[in-house]
């Protein structure tokens, strides 16, 4: 790709912050997916849901009940953990034999039923959440960080550092990981697979509602924000490889700085359809990032 | 030790199981052989509790765990080392122990997997030597070695084992089965399945022949060996009769 000659340096480096901080929160969203993905093998769709409840709960506890904002987000993390526990005891486990079609179906309608819920608990409107931190944007070599993007890359590395803390050192990871490779053998080890799938949701509905939460004083929130971010962390995901936590990251990184440098260099008309595109060439051209977990499992 | 009775199973709408009863005490080592889809594997995925019982009774100890969750019978002491072996390809053979250790718990965990590794270690010594190394890289054989290793980290009281020796060469076949004498001189019960009829009776007290999901035959090792029928069909030849 060469350089446009109407981009400068200090434009390109926006570009790149603004990527870098729109593949944070992929980066999260992805997480989710790849989570649950790991212990069923079955893609969560309402896991935009989940990012789209961090925020409308966050702006709930803080404009409805007065909470401090801190607080109006931990909590919204908290509610949003449980809602996922709640999912899958509720919706999935019932069904946890039926096989990945029935439960991707499920997740379609959870999906459904979350959004309603959003749009009849929190009302049709956009919502705003204040900044973390207030105060002018941070020059940096002539491009301009905003404050909220430093909270977004903080709590993107605090998540994934503890994420990594829990699968390498924390028998509870070691048994997610033992699930994500072999599940029948997992269960031979006497670990309780179902209960790994609960948490699972849970650990991809906290990961989401922190992405939410974090990114709406920049963007705003409604119920119905979802969806499309389902389908960015979605593709980052698959960008990443699906079932390998770190690689979600690396993808939504990926993902974003695509999309931000796209902006740049062609038009933002074309902003939405890069993930789109990102997602169909990865299917297409590496099927096999996709399911190179799955084949295997037959060890 | 183990009780099963009138045991059905199978798979979607096949029974492949119709009525298996078969008894197993403690300290001895029964095998199970026939040919392949009897049902034999069927078999020890209901004890495991990998495959759901449709009728009739499995205890342990006197408890009834028909009905009993997989994760839940290994901490009944109640392990198996599956057909195929099951490893966690990608971890290394120490990670891979230290699942097997799983469903330990208490003060003494840490000290017990310590002490339990080395005994699995001095078993299976060439596990040692490749305890950084991920399974998928180790041989057959080793693998096999783990997988039963990573079993034994459970301290099961009755080791249930799939086709142990299935693909391995003939050399290691022997090493793992000396391992499994071993471990039945220290009084482990076992229960095998094994398409290689001679080398499984030659290390079981007792044994039962499974024909299309019932038990065909029953005695000790010896009068197995001895009879006609299962000289001719399971051990392939009436040469060795003096």
């Amino acid at each position: 790709m060469g350089v446009d000659a109407e981009v400068t340096g200090s434009e390109l480096l926006q570009f790149i912050i603004a990527g870098l901080k729109n593949g944070s929160i992929y980066a999260l969203v992805a997480l989710g997916f790849t989570i649950v993905y790991a212990s069923t093998k079955a893609i969560n769709f309402a896991q935009g849901e989940f990012y789209m409840f961090g925020g409308m709960f966050a702006v709930f506890f803080l404009s409805g009940l007065g909470m401090p904002l801190a607080l109006a987000a931990l909590v919204s993390v908290i509610t949003v953990t449980a809602v996922g526990l709640g999912f899958d005891r509720v919706a999935i486990r019932p069904r946890r034999d039926a096989g990945p079609l029935t439960l991707i179906i499920i997740t379609i309608g959870g999906s459904m039923v979350f959004q309603s819920f959003a749009r009849h608990a929190f009302g049709p409107d956009e919502r705003p959440l204040p900044v973390f931190t207030a105060g002018p944007s941070i020059d940096f070599f002539g491009a301009a960080i905003e404050r909220q993007t430093l909270w977004i890359w903080a709590l993107t590395a605090v998540a994934v550092v503890a994420l990594t803390i829990l699968y390498t050192r924390t028998k509870l990871g070691r048994a997610m990981r033992a699930c994500m490779e072999n599940r029948e053998a997992a269960r031979l080890m006497g670990i309780d697979t179902n209960r790994v799938v609960t948490i699972s949701f849970g650990l991809a509905a906290g990961l989401g509602a922190l992405g939410g939460l974090v990114v709406t004083p920049l963007t705003q929130t409604a119920f119905n924000v979802g969806p499309s971010m389902g389908v960015k962390g979605f593709a980052a995901a698959i960008l990443g490889g699906l079932g390998n936590p770190l690689a979600a990251v690396a993808g939504g990184i990926t993902l974003g700085l695509l999309e931000s440098l796209s902006i740049g260099f062609l038009s933002s008309t074309y902003k939405d359809v890069i993930a789109l595109a990102v997602l169909l060439a990865v299917l297409v051209l590496r099927p096999e990032g996709l399911f190179s977990r799955a084949s295997r499992e037959k060890m | 030790m183990l009780r099963v009775c009138d045991l059905e199973a199978g798979y979607g709408h096949v029974r492949v199981l119709k009525g298996v009863s078969i008894e197993v005490a403690a300290g001895e080592a029964v095998t199970l052989i026939g040919a392949n889809g009897a049902g034999k594997s069927t078999l020890l995925k209901v004890l495991a509790g990998l495959l759901p019982a449709w009728d009739g009774c499995v205890e342990l100890e006197g408890k009834n765990i028909t009905g009993m969750r997989a994760h839940k019978r290994v901490r009944e002491g109640l392990v198996l080392v599956p057909e195929g072996r099951m490893l966690f390809a990608s971890m290394s053979v120490e990670d891979n122990l230290r699942l097997g250790a799983y469903s330990r718990g208490g003060k003494e965990a840490a000290s017990e997997f310590g002490q339990d590794r080395a005994t699995v270690y001095e078993l299976f010594p060439v596990l040692g030597r490749r305890a950084t190394q991920t399974a998928a890289t180790l041989s057959g054989g080793e693998q096999q070695m783990l997988a039963i290793g990573r079993a034994l980290m459970a301290r099961p009281r009755l080791l249930l084992l799939d086709e142990p020796s299935l693909g391995l060469a003939p050399k290691v076949v022997t090493e793992i089965f000396s391992a499994l004498q071993e471990l039945r001189r220290r009084g482990l019960t076992i229960l095998l399945v094994e398409q290689d009829a001679r080398v499984a009776l030659r290390h079981a007290d007792r044994g039962y022949v499974v024909r299309t999901g019932e038990v065909a035959l029953a005695g000790t090792a010896a009068e197995l060996m001895d009879n006609d029928d299962v000289r001719l069909i399971y051990l392939g030849a009436w040469h060795g009769r003096d």
